[in-house]
């Protein structure tokens, strides 16, 4: 796993689980920026999983600009994911 | 057993659950009342109102809030550890140009502490499948017309911290001491929903 930092962007990986996450559907697949690290907190999947030691991950509070996630509008929302959730985007996409 | 709930079908959900978990010897039906009551007692809108006052009026506590709300909030006599454990806090600002608003399009994350039982509406699915959307439309249903060229920020409160709007305070009340000033703040403005 890696840290982000505040201003990088990053892709929410477009996954979809079986079980609970938190990464919210709209976002997955979308790219957005680092705005800031959050803490440390147990990986909620891993948690409400029952995992006896879930991954202790950084929760970074990610914006996204609307044209991005609905293909118009001008605000931007911010979503807080674990690490697990994200990678490096690779290019400018928006 | 857990309070009152606005639909019966809810409410017998809920008691079901706490039944399983009794029955399962994970938790006592006194302890859960304890810890309902403990957060309830404290859990009003008046903390946040007292929190914006407190920033309107003392620009060294607004500085502190905004950089690290959790270490600031004991300044007030307030903190953010009345539940099982304590949850993270951040406080975002309106100014001018730029306008905050909250939702958890997840289920119904709040700053229960800070502003009291969340509002239905604000559990509802169409506020919090639409406000990510076009926050615009939405805000102006609830009566606040943004100009266009407020920038909007919709912060999705999904994990294990909890947001608070810091309304601006309000023209021509500069007389106004931090008491009074408080008693402007409403629930809706510290959710971003209203002015102030």
């Amino acid at each position: 796993m890696r840290e982000f930092a505040a201003g990088q962007r990053v892709l929410v990986r477009a996954v979809d689980p079986d079980g609970h996450t938190r990464a919210p559907r709209y976002v997955r697949g979308h790219t957005g920026r680092v705005v800031e690290a959050q803490g440390r907190w147990p990986l909620a999947d891993e948690r409400a999983a029952g995992a006896a030691e879930p991954r202790i991950e950084t929760v970074y509070t990610v914006a996204f600009p609307a044209r991005e996630l609905w293909g118009a509008g001008t605000h931007e929302v911010t979503v807080d994911l674990w690490e697990s959730y994200l990678e490096p985007a690779e290019e400018e996409r928006v | 057993m857990s309070g009152q709930h606005a639909s019966s079908t809810v409410a017998v959900r809920v008691r079901h659950l706490e039944e399983r978990l009794i029955e399962a010897g994970v938790v006592a039906d006194d302890q859960l009342d304890g810890i309902l009551t403990t957060v309830l007692n404290g859990a009003s809108p008046v903390n946040g109102a007292r929190i914006a006052a407190r920033a309107w009026t003392d620009p060294g506590f607004r500085e502190r809030l905004l950089a690290d709300a959790n270490a600031a909030l004991p300044e007030v006599g307030l903190s953010m550890a009345g539940g099982i454990q304590e949850q993270r806090l951040k406080v975002v600002a309106n100014t001018a140009d730029h306008h905050n608003v909250l939702v958890c399009t997840l289920c119904s994350c709040y700053p229960i502490g800070l502003l009291g039982p969340s509002p239905s509406w604000y559990k509802s699915e169409a506020y919090r499948s639409r406000v990510v959307r076009d926050p615009r439309s939405v805000l102006a249903e609830f009566g606040l017309t943004l100009g266009d060229d407020v920038r909007i920020t919709v912060w999705d409160s999904s994990a294990e911290s909890r947001y608070m709007v810091l309304p601006r305070r309000p023209e021509g009340t500069d007389g106004l001491a931090e008491e009074a000033l408080a008693r402007l703040v409403t629930r809706e403005g510290l959710i971003g929903t209203a002015a102030v």
